[in-house]
């Protein structure tokens, strides 16, 4: 019965008046309905993965957890011991601030210098994209970390290198400094997709304006500044964020090229690696989660502070929107 | 006019240059992985082996603690292919509803969507670790491949600003002829945000391949490695004996990355430049 009646509405869609004064009739409600039928897997997802468990983790880092015995109350504890007692913990936040300070300024100068370099009239313009791409494709493999380490290993490449140019060989993991310059140098190797964004933006810059502005007798350097720089600015800043959220919370290559240890002297210890050791080494959840939302503060404070800078230096689009 | 062509031809090498200096650590890895294990180290400033050998590669394959290579790149295809599949159709399906459909709520849904495509996953990693063991989901591929079937954020956004560049006037004519939503979203929208769709789908399979964090924390038992932890466990096992195979295994890790890279070329850098995809 029900099948059969389906299936004549179907049928007569076309001719059916009723379906037409359906559709006017409530189309809001429609509307309604249907979008949120639409987004709904968002929505499921968004509460059940993301939602649920930031309320857990706010719920653990009030509590002593390690998966064994059941949660135990400390109240603010596991924070003020993050801030007074852990040592590791105040060395994490420093090797993570900076090589956040380093990596970003280094991997965007570098996208955009190279992007300036290859935005011009060639026939080899798309295999320049290709190469200087490739690098970031890759970048976030474990081989790449791996090639990493063995290039500045104590025998790598590197050293290998020096020792025909009659160099004394250097131990880039012996040292603090050297050991995180490593990784800055990885992550402005993969200066790739933020060159990629830059060059779309420049294409985006009328012809018109240079023309005038050699017109008026500026310079390439004065060039640089009042016409190409106010235009990247709002997609520099887009580069600048989403960079330094991604930057705060590097993995792969840490935990690669230092072994899981955050080595040596703990001068890679970046943030999420240290998380990874409280959480999966030690099994302290609830103070691995006190500190998912310490770094999750200091984001989001450092994003609001980006943006608060934002309407000094960033030229906004009037008219688009 | 001659100078001019001199002076663009002097760029173009010395772009070229840069670029191989740029690809010269990945070309290194390629050719040592060809080196007899050892010479990798001791002639590591050269570039060309001295004497060629693929041992390595068949050393590599033969795997870790009795386990082939190809079970680890087989795990990996298997995460990544299932995971890809739910993270493109899921995504199409939201991005639709949020680009064409007129709906109470709409605006804070899609905030709630960019606070995702800024919040990093790192984050929430402790907390999903939990919440999967509590579903009892550790020790497989669930936690690897179900979240990927509610939308990925990126792709979603992605999506939107694709589906916004058809004409709407396509839409109408389709419902003039009859089609539902769903109709409309199956037989116009979806064949023509294919570019998208297919963008997706490259930096989908290139994440979950390439994922560390995630398989480490769920896949526990050495049949179910993939790749990427299987190169790990090189890293601890082999520390001083075998470089070669790692080198292999790590040239036969980056392989489909880079096939689908050069044959995708186009759509993964529109993709990037329109969204700043990573």
């Amino acid at each position: 019965m029900e099948a059969s009646k389906k299936s004549s509405i179907v049928k007569n869609k076309k001719s059916f008046p009723l379906m037409g004064r359906f559709g006017t009739l409530s189309s809001e409600k429609q509307n309604n309905i249907s979008g949120y039928l639409f987004i709904s897997p968002f929505i499921i997802g968004f509460l059940s993965f993301i939602v649920v468990p930031m309320a857990m983790s706010l719920y653990m880092s009030f509590h002593d957890y390690d998966m064994l015995s059941s949660p135990e109350w400390v109240g603010l504890d596991n924070f003020t011991e993050l801030f007074t007692e852990d040592s590791k913990f105040i060395q994490s936040l420093k090797v993570t601030f900076t090589y956040v300070l380093t990596a970003v300024p280094l991997r965007l100068i570098t996208a955009l210098a190279v992007a300036l370099l290859i935005n011009r009239k060639s026939k080899l313009s798309g295999a320049y994209r290709v190469l200087f791409y490739l690098p970031s494709v890759i970048g976030g493999s474990v081989a790449v970390s791996i090639m990493w380490r063995n290039i500045f290993g104590d025998t790598g490449l590197i050293n290998g290198l020096f020792t025909t140019l009659g160099l004394d060989p250097v131990y880039f993991f012996k040292h603090q400094g050297s050991a995180l310059g490593v990784l800055v140098l990885l992550a402005a190797w993969q200066f790739g997709s933020s060159m990629l964004v830059f060059l779309s933006g420049l294409k985006n810059i009328p012809n018109e304006y240079y023309e005038a502005a050699e017109m008026d007798g500026a310079g390439k350097i004065r060039q640089f500044f009042s016409i190409t720089m106010p235009s990247l600015s709002p997609i520099l800043f887009f580069n600048i964020v989403m960079q330094t959220i991604q930057s705060f919370l590097t993995f792969t290559p840490a935990y690669i090229i230092s072994n899981g240890s955050g080595s040596p002297m703990n001068g890679t210890l970046v943030y999420s690696l240290y998380v990874y050791q409280k959480a999966f080494s030690e099994f302290k959840m609830g103070y691995a989660s006190a500190m998912a939302w310490v770094i999750l503060v200091i984001i989001g404070t450092v994003t609001l502070l980006l943006f608060a800078t934002s309407k000094f230096w960033v030229h906004s689009e009037s008219g688009e929107g | 006019m001659e100078a001019g062509r001199m002076k663009k031809i002097i760029v173009d090498v010395i772009i070229l240059i840069c670029a191989l200096l740029m690809l010269y650590p990945i070309i290194w890895l390629i050719l040592s992985s060809f080196k007899e294990n050892k010479d990798i180290f001791k002639t590591a400033q050269e570039l060309i082996p001295r004497n060629w050998t693929v041992q390595n590669y068949i050393d590599g394959i033969s795997g870790i603690t009795g386990i082939p290579f190809t079970t680890f790149i087989f795990n990996s295809l298997k995460i990544a292919v299932i995971a890809t599949a739910g993270a493109i159709f899921s995504s199409a399906f939201i991005s639709y509803g949020f680009a064409r459909i007129p709906f109470k709520g709409k605006g804070f849904w899609f905030a709630c969507v960019l606070v995702t495509m800024m919040l990093p996953t790192e984050i929430i990693m402790v907390p999903q670790y939990l919440w999967f063991s509590k579903l009892g989901w550790l020790n497989s591929i669930l936690p690897l491949t179900v979240p990927s079937y509610f939308g990925h954020a990126f792709f979603i956004f992605l999506m939107i600003q694709f589906i916004k560049g058809i004409p709407i006037e396509l839409d109408e004519a389709a419902k003039m002829d009859g089609c539902g939503r769903m109709g409309i979203f199956i037989k116009v929208i979806m064949p023509l945000i294919k570019p998208a769709i297919a963008t997706s789908a490259i930096f989908s399979f290139y994440w979950k391949w390439e994922d560390l964090i995630g398989p480490t924390l769920y896949l526990t038992q050495p049949k179910n490695y993939t790749v990427s932890i299987a190169l790990k466990q090189f890293l601890d096992s082999q520390s001083s004996s075998n470089w070669g195979s790692m080198f292999a295994m790590s040239v036969v890790s980056l392989l489909p990355v880079i096939i689908i890279f050069f044959l995708f070329q186009k759509y993964i850098i529109e993709g990037i430049s329109t969204t700043g995809l990573k």
